[in-house]
């Protein structure tokens, strides 16, 4: 009998069992986020999403930013005024020094050009406005208003009026996201104003920053101000970072325990300006290239290859 | 004391663009809280384990991983974080919907809690794994306040389904 051996057709269309389906999700997304958190190879999986999700977010916040915007048109005339007038204070303080900068800046390109030594980066780059902060609670990034359509790649460090606040770390098209100096994987490179001394520093998260690797007898003050380096290539030097709130030196540890704060207002969110990618890269000295060139050659014929990765990566910047 | 089902009311078939439209609200509520209010529960983590309590059929983990990408994609967290809670949520949420809807509301509440509580650690699980700070106590405040606004919630979603009390052929509505 042909039909004997056939299954009934089933009453109810139920679809996979429940627990199969509850396995190929899990699969599925663990597969996601160890891919975007390794890799960070489905920016455009992500990217896609954001160009639906993007219209909504902003369409939601709308109505807080309007109440924002009344609050600020409502306030008080001579509170303007008296802004107004600290502003114009300000700016007259800075004046003697801002008016004699080009002339300084230029004198500095001569001096150095008569020294041969290579002429410093000028900064540009643009000014953005910042939507609002991530809810992601386990990191500190901002939401900046300009992204791919303007040409921001990531990467570009970013500063507001007192000091660097972060770098942007992911465009989409009409967004950029910064992550701040203050977010627990964000590292700057920078350098005490007072004495030179180099390194580099991390974020703590809750607005604060630790100088790590300094020996417990390392040149540091209370107060003293840290300015990037520009040893990373990505920042320019000179910009300030932090100042030294607390040292604590133990000598039960190898390093003193640096406690920073922000230069500049990295929590409270206004516009900020997103520098353009550092172009030039100081050239390595002599001798580095020369083992390098050495190192190359060697690896021609088989021998022991010497770690001189970090070398190169430096250099490609 | 013995739980009955003397409580339930016998309710109208859902209807689909309503359970969907929630869906969405949830999705606009999470986007207009701001950063600063971890305390602040995960809405459609709420709506999502309602409907996958009370219509499995309809809702289910296929639902909680596109939303869980969608969260991932505005909250910029790892994309898959919210994904694989939601999934699991949603699983747990529809396993236990038989025993959750024998009980009466306040008991409910305490069924949900600890699912909700489950998708906020495997979040924070994923993150500490990546190398990411704590986020603070606050931040598993979120499913005690949901877990408190699941009656009222309960109230509110179910609204469309009720049958008036009083059943009176004339009336027109």
């Amino acid at each position: 009998m042909p039909g004997i051996d056939q299954a009934p057709p089933p009453f109810f269309k139920r679809g996979p069992a429940p627990l199969a389906l509850l396995s190929f999700y899990v699969a599925a997304s663990i597969a996601l986020f160890v891919v975007d958190l390794k890799y960070h190879s489905v920016d455009l999986l992500r990217q896609a999403i954001a160009i639906v999700v993007d219209p909504l977010q902003r369409l939601a916040q709308t109505p807080a930013a309007s109440i924002g915007a009344l609050a600020e048109y409502a306030r008080g005339m001579d509170q303007l005024q008296q802004e107004n007038a600290q502003l114009r204070r300000a700016r007259l303080d800075i004046a003697p020094s801002l008016a004699r900068l080009l002339h300084l800046e230029a004198e500095n390109d001569r001096l150095r050009r008569l020294l041969d030594m290579k002429e410093r980066e000028k900064a540009s780059g643009q000014i953005a406005r910042i939507l609002f902060a991530t809810r992601d609670p386990f990191s500190r990034r901002i939401v900046a208003d300009k992204g791919g359509q303007v040409g921001i790649v990531a990467g570009q460090p970013v500063i507001d009026g007192s000091g660097v606040v972060g770098q942007v770390t992911r465009v989409s098209l009409l967004h950029s996201e910064i992550t701040l100096i203050t977010d627990k994987n964000q590292i700057v490179p920078v350098q005490v104003v007072r004495n030179g001394l180099r390194s580099v520093v991390y974020g703590l998260g809750g607005g604060q920053l630790e100088l790590r690797y300094l020996p417990a007898n390392a040149d540091i003050k209370e107060g003293d101000l840290l300015v990037t380096s520009g040893l990373d290539g990505i920042f320019l030097s000179g910009f300030p970072v932090a100042r030294v709130k607390r040292v604590e030196r133990d000598s039960a540890y190898a390093f003193a325990r640096i406690v920073c704060e922000p230069v500049a207002a990295v929590e409270n969110f206004t516009d900020v300006f997103i520098l353009s990618p550092a172009t030039q890269t100081t050239p390595l000295p002599k001798e580095l290239t020369d083992q390098i060139e050495r190192k190359a050659e060697k690896r021609e014929d088989p021998g022991p290859s010497a770690p001189d990765k970090p070398i190169k990566k430096s250099k490609g910047r | 004391m013995q739980p009955t089902f003397t409580s339930s009311r016998i309710l109208l078939p859902v209807k689909p663009w309503f359970v969907y439209t929630t869906l969405f609200l949830g999705l606009m509520l999470n986007f207009l809280v701001p950063a600063s209010w971890a305390a602040v529960p995960d809405w459609i983590a709420l709506v999502l384990c309602f409907w996958s309590v009370r219509e499995f059929r309809r809702i289910g983990m296929g639902w909680a991983f596109m939303l869980g990408l969608v969260m991932d994609v505005a909250n910029s967290a790892a994309l898959g974080q919210h994904a694989l809670a939601y999934v699991v949520l949603a699983y747990l949420a529809s396993t236990l919907s038989r025993r959750i809807l024998w009980f009466p509301l306040a008991q409910q509440a305490l069924h949900i809690l600890p699912l909700l509580l489950i998708a906020q650690i495997i979040q924070a699980l994923i993150r500490l794994a990546a190398g990411s700070g704590m986020p603070g106590w606050t931040y598993f405040a979120g499913p005690f306040i949901a877990a408190v606004l699941w009656v009222p919630f309960t109230y509110l979603l179910l609204l469309p389904q009720y049958r008036p009390a009083e059943q009176d052929p004339n009336r027109p509505i």
